[in-house]
């Protein structure tokens, strides 16, 4: 089989359905989702094919698999454009195949296809569901259908494409192109109920705060591509080029190129996987449909940046020893990341919107990766990014069938409150037992429940990996941050699943269809197993009879170099089980029996923190009024009206005015007075001069006589006075 | 044929124009039609022209020389290399995409359509001339129509606009003519190729006989240069020559903004590559900085504008000084570089004019795709208020994806044509002007800003009701739109098959 061949096409199918459902099959919902699904599934199955190929051949991981064309010219040579296969791509198409088809699957129900179309529907907005009349005539409520279906799957299409040709690329240009495309999708589907103004607005904020990490990662890119004349992996991460990028001394700041370039690259991960301080789009990211949260933040987009950043770790960590001693680029990014896992981590607590509690985890996680590859924890870095991929792609989808199943009550109980209020929910365990097995799985592989789980694994490598470096600091504050992930996770599974409902909607919940369970299904399956290929062999008792697949996979990309030397100390292995047996406990202690009345726990016990919390520490109140604000009022006020209008349009209006002005001077002093007026003069006064000699003319000869006569004399007299 | 391919290029518009005024007046769609129809030959014909131009030959190919003056040493020299051929192309693209949005015109239908194909022979007269005197005559050709289509169908503020745009542009003129009437009498010719050679090796040895005032050649040519650079920054225009632009863009009817904005810029930034770097290298070398920097606040600073407008056509207006401000940019940097040594250098300057000139191409699909955008809606709500506007979108469903689609392009989203462009411009002036460059994201990241503040403000929000009986855009419509979006899509993807032509033109220019 030619494997070149197939790489390229695994991002062709989802495009190709992109187009067709745009231009021809829009009008109808069946074949559009038939189209998109069957191309995620076409996908699938080439992601697949090159899966089992790479990891069945162990010379094809060591030597990649690459293929490029000439795209741009480029003064005498080309820069090409191509794909590539390696360890990173290999495990990255894993999960996003196979969380993609899912969520896919899973839109079919979500959007309530064989439902009939809502007499109030309109596109832009929500369905507000359907009156049916029965068989005995009684009036019922029920769910409808998306008035946007098709456009939907089609824009689905352009998001998948957009990420495989992310993890496929075998250069940065075409990973940018991907990554913006992506951006795009991102602003289409967060905006998708456009009519929301909540909707409209979260949309423009995703789309603007990732594209300031982008501009930055741009010039990056120029920066790159003009030191090395590349932007080929196989070019820039060459032994010789990255030694030359550590060695060469940048203009700024007296950085590295590499620590520059690094940390340009990194601002666009950091927007790109809602870092702080561009986190704040993360969250308002949940106005789009839930299959959309599922998509952007595990699939697809978020976990983009954290692929980027892996990708680039040989830049990022150019020059580093393997010790204690970190390059810039690094130590911004275990700041950063740790940080950003804490508090993001704080303030889930206090959410009390299903999917916000969620969003913010997800933020938290991220942290978790882009720290791990801060301190050199390179493999539990991609392995955080699959298992969480998984676990978050399976929790969001499973939020999404709780909010189902609440809008099923709401409908049928036509009661009006949020379904997607924590505080409405309670004892749904009865209602949804699917979603409620898949949601717990997922949500301890969130909280690293031990051993079982994937995240468990996956989580206790990064704090492994930050403790045996060395980097003290960075462990403890990941650890508190799991800590609290494991409380919030259990305060979320606690008030939605267990004690009784608390509102009329929550006891009329429904189990969702097959379509949405299904994918829940697969995706908890390996929630679990994904977990056991990467289990370190020096963990007691179970270490070694699974090999550790991962590590020597994900170690054909480090080229032998900065093996982190293993000290087995298993204080990291009993942090990771106090803080999340310790965290899912007392979350479950607290939350287990909340009344209708009762208040958050947290409420009394943070008092005014609790606030803050909930108010998320008021940083998008503070964006608001330290940029936002500023840029509008500086465009409109100074550089239009004041640059503009007044200043180049009043010196071109003072130029006119002075022509006009000069125009009525010469008009009135020189034109009118002179011109005119002498013109006018000399008319009248050759008039005047002509009636007054009219006397002269009688035309009698006498008189003529007489004058010659005069003249005749005269002129003998003045003859005579010059002569002599 | 062949060699007089330019030729008939050049004149039919002009016969086309006339044989509109001699049609009988009463009957609009006969005149619509033919002028339609004859626009589109001198497209097929630079589509031939495109064909059989050999792109690996350096110099001008298609050549064509008519004694004119040739006492003074004028003629009308024709003829294309691979900076202008897309020039002409995009040229003839438009033309005819213009005047089908044009079928709306209800008044003097005679007199507008002939005017636009009078303005197309002005247009491409300056890209294609080779001799000074006939590249001013035919750059004031341009100027005459385009004054006329905006002051008798324009919109309420057209008098004004009009008179700014004519008055402004001719004092850029007035220093161009001077200018070409030194080099002429100091060279004794007004042929471009024969300037080339002999201009820049003019020593004040041989250049005293010529100049009567006893100037200095330094002196001369710093004037020279300095006429040159007014007159095409203001055509571009280059920030802060800038304002007489959203006044015409925005009063001028839809075909003329299409046209306005989507070649008439072009002629600006196409006078610095073909005469302002070649004749004044050493002046271009010493003032690129400053208008690097310049350009660089014509890319923050129209962004900003273009962000503070309320009115959806001068936002899109604006949008042209921020676009325009990468080809100045791109073109500082060649500047800066031409006769360099350096090889690191020159190649960065080759990728930036690359992405000059790939990025007048793409910003004139674009600029226009959004004037006309801009125009369908104003038909039919005959508002540009965005405040007034909004919740189209389930309205005008293919409308509104047309417009997001035309809308990302302008932004310059990958996978579409201005991000190669501008990818190119940035990477190429990079490795000469970091500072500027890395200034110019600002006005990158508020590019973002604007266009969504466009599409929010047209399409997204609740269903506006006040809109709900305006006909979804017509078939004509799309008509026009849709060639544009195909080339917007076809550069974004494979841009080679126009970049692969510039670049050879350009490292010739080196």
């Amino acid at each position: 089989m030619n494997y070149e061949l197939i790489t390229w096409l695994i991002p062709l199918a989802p495009l190709l359905a992109f187009f067709i459902i745009f231009l021809v099959t829009y009008k109808n919902n069946r074949l559009s989702h038939t189209i998109a699904i069957g191309s995620a599934a076409i996908s699938w199955l080439l992601s697949m094919i090159i899966f089992v190929f790479a990891v069945t051949n162990q010379e094809v991981i060591e030597n990649g698999l690459t293929s490029s064309i000439s795209w741009l010219p480029t003064a005498e040579t080309w820069l090409k454009i191509g794909v590539q296969v390696d360890a990173l791509t290999t495990i990255t198409l894993f999960f996003v195949s196979w969380t993609i088809l899912m969520i896919f699957i899973y839109s079919v129900g979500y959007h309530n296809f064989g439902q009939p179309e809502g007499d109030h529907d309109r596109p832009g907005l929500p369905p507000h569901g359907a009156e049916i009349i029965d068989q005995e005539g009684k009036h019922q409520y029920g769910p409808s259908i998306e008035p946007m279906y098709a456009r939907f799957f089609g824009f689905f299409g352009l998001f998948a494409f957009a990420m495989y040709l992310l993890v496929v690329s075998n250069n940065l240009l075409t990973l940018y192109i991907g990554w913006e495309i992506m951006g795009l999708c991102s602003y289409l589907l967060i905006g998708f109920w456009y009519a929301k103004p909540s909707a409209k607005a979260a949309a423009q904020k995703a789309f603007l705060t990732t594209r300031i990490g982008d501009v930055f990662m741009l010039i990056g890119l120029a920066a790159l591509y003009t030191i090395t004349g590349s932007l080929q992996y196989e070019v820039i991460f060459s032994e010789s080029v990255i030694h030359n990028l550590a060695a060469s001394i940048s203009p700024v700041l007296g950085l590295s190129w590499a620590g520059l370039i690094g940390l340009l690259i990194f601002m666009g991960v950091v927007g790109k996987s809602s870092q702080f301080p561009l986190h704040v789009w993360l969250p308002d990211a949940m106005e789009g449909p839930t299959p959309v949260s599922a998509m952007i933040h595990a699939a697809t987009m978020v976990s983009a940046g954290v692929y980027l950043a892996i990708r680039f770790f040989p830049v990022l960590s150019a020059g580093w020893d393997g010790g204690a001693a970190l390059t810039t680029p690094m130590l911004v990014m275990a700041v950063i990341g740790s940080f950003t896992a804490l508090f993001s981590a704080t303030i889930a607590v206090a959410q009390r919107d299903v999917k916000r509690v969620l969003a913010y985890s997800t933020i938290s996680q991220l942290g978790f990766m882009i720290a791990a590859l801060g301190v050199g924890a390179y493999i539990a870095a991609a392995f955080h990014l699959v298992t969480h991929a998984i676990f978050k792609a399976l929790l969001f989808l499973g939020s999404g069938s709780i909010i189902h199943g609440m809008e099923h009550g709401v409908l049928h109980t036509q009661e009006h409150i949020d379904p997607q209020d924590m505080y409405n929910m309670g004892g749904l365990y009865k209602k949804m037992p699917k979603t409620f097995v898949t949601f717990v799985i997922g949500g301890f592989a969130l909280a690293g429940f031990p051993f079982i789980t994937a995240g468990f694994w996956s989580k206790d490598e990064i704090l492994s990996g930050a403790f045996n470096g060395g980097f003290s600091i960075v462990f403890w504050v990941l650890a508190i941050s799991a800590f609290i992930t494991a409380f919030y996770t259990m305060r979320q599974i606690s008030l939605v699943f267990l004690g009784n409902a608390r509102s009329e909607a929550a006891k009329h919940a429904h189990e969702t269809p097959t379509t949405m369970t299904f994918p829940l299904i697969i995706l908890s399956f390996f929630a679990i197993t994904v977990g056991w290929v990467g289990i370190p062999e020096y963990f007691p008792v179970i270490g070694g009879l699974v090999p550790n697949w991962l590590e020597s996979f994900l170690g054909t990309m480090l080229n032998g170099e900065h093996a982190v030397v293993e000290h087995h100390s298993s204080i990291p292995l009993i942090t990771s089980l106090v803080v999340s047996l310790g965290g899912l406990f007392l979350g479950g202690l607290l939350y287990r029996r909340i009344k209708e009345s009762d208040k958050d726990p947290l409420e009394w016990s943070l008092s005014g923190f609790y606030k803050v919390l909930a108010n998320k520490y008021y940083i998008d109140e503070f964006y608001q009024f330290v940029f936002i604000r500023p840029a509008r009022w500086f465009s409109e006020k100074i550089v239009y009206q004041l640059f503009d209008q007044k200043i180049f349009d009043g010196f071109l209006h003072g130029i006119g005015k002075i022509s006009l002005w000069l125009g009525d001077k010469f008009r009135y002093w020189f034109d009118l007075p002179v011109i005119n007026k002498g013109g006018d003069k000399m008319a009248s006064g050759t008039k005047k001069i002509g009636t007054n000699l009219k006397v002269t003319q009688s035309g009698r000869i006498q008189d003529y006589m007489i004058l010659a006569l005069a003249f005749s004399l005269l002129g003998g007299f003045i003859f005579y006075l010059i002569l002599f | 044929m062949e060699n007089n391919l330019l030729f008939y290029i050049l004149l039919l518009p002009t016969l086309a124009a006339i044989l509109i005024v001699v049609l009988p007046t009463s009957n609009k769609n006969t005149i619509r039609w033919v002028a339609f129809g004859s626009s589109l030959i001198p497209f097929f014909l630079s589509l031939l022209l495109w064909f059989q131009f050999d792109k690996t030959l350096p110099g001008f190919q298609f050549e064509i020389q008519i004694p004119w003056f040739s006492a003074i040493g004028s003629s009308f020299h024709f003829g294309v290399d691979g900076i202008s051929l897309p020039m002409v192309l995009l040229t003839t693209i438009l033309t005819p995409l213009a005047i089908l949005a044009s079928y709306g015109i209800k008044n003097q239908v005679k007199a507008y359509m002939a005017l636009f194909l009078f303005l197309e022979t002005g247009v491409l007269g300056v890209f294609i001339s080779l001799d000074l005197l006939v590249f001013f005559l035919f750059w004031e050709i341009g100027l005459i129509p385009m004054y006329f289509l905006i002051n008798q169908w324009g919109g309420a503020k057209r008098n004004y606009a009009a008179l700014k745009f004519i008055l402004v542009t001719m004092a850029g003129s007035l220093g161009l003519l001077l200018s070409i009437q030194i080099l002429g009498i100091t060279t004794g010719s007004f042929d471009l190729v024969k300037i080339y050679q002999l201009w820049p090796a003019l020593t004040d040895a041989n250049f005293q006989k010529a100049i009567p005032l006893g100037l200095s050649l330094t002196s001369v040519k710093a004037i020279a240069f300095w006429a040159f650079v007014l007159a095409f920054a203001i055509k571009v225009p280059v920030w802060p020559v800038h304002t007489w632009l959203p006044d015409a863009h925005t009063e001028a009817p839809t075909a003329g903004s299409m046209i306005l904005a989507g070649v008439l810029l072009k002629l600006g930034a196409y006078g610095f590559i073909r005469l302002v770097i070649p004749f004044f290298p050493v002046e271009a070398h010493r003032y690129a900085g400053a208008l690097a920097i310049l350009a660089t606040a014509a890319i923050i600073f129209g962004a900003l504008a273009a962000f503070a407008q309320k009115d959806l056509k001068r936002l899109v207006a604006y949008s042209s000084i921020n676009h325009m401000g990468f080809v100045v940019l791109g073109i500082a940097a060649a500047a800066f570089a031409w006769q360099s040594t350096d090889n690191g250098v020159i190649q960065s300057a080759t990728i930036a004019l690359n992405g000059s000139i790939l990025q007048m191409f793409n910003h004139g699909l674009t600029s226009a795709g959004m004037f006309f955008l801009v125009g369908v809606v104003y038909d039919r709500t005959h508002t540009r208020q965005l405040d007034e506007l909004g919740g189209l979108w389930p309205i005008l469903p293919r409308y509104g994806a047309i417009f997001v689609f035309t809308a990302m392009a302008a932004l310059g989203l990958p996978g579409l044509n201005g991000f190669v462009s501008e990818f190119l411009v940035v990477r190429g002036a990079w490795g000469i002007f970091p500072l500027a460059t890395a200034f110019s994201m600002i006005g990158l990241f508020f590019t973002g800003v604007y266009i969504l503040k466009a599409i929010a403000g047209v399409l997204h929000g609740p269903r506006n009701d006040r809109w709900l009986a305006i006909p979804e855009i017509s078939t004509r419509e799309v008509w026009v739109i849709a060639p544009l979006m195909v080339l917007m899509l076809w550069i974004g993807v494979w841009p080679a098959s126009l970049l692969n032509l510039i670049n050879h033109a350009v490292n010739f220019f080196f």
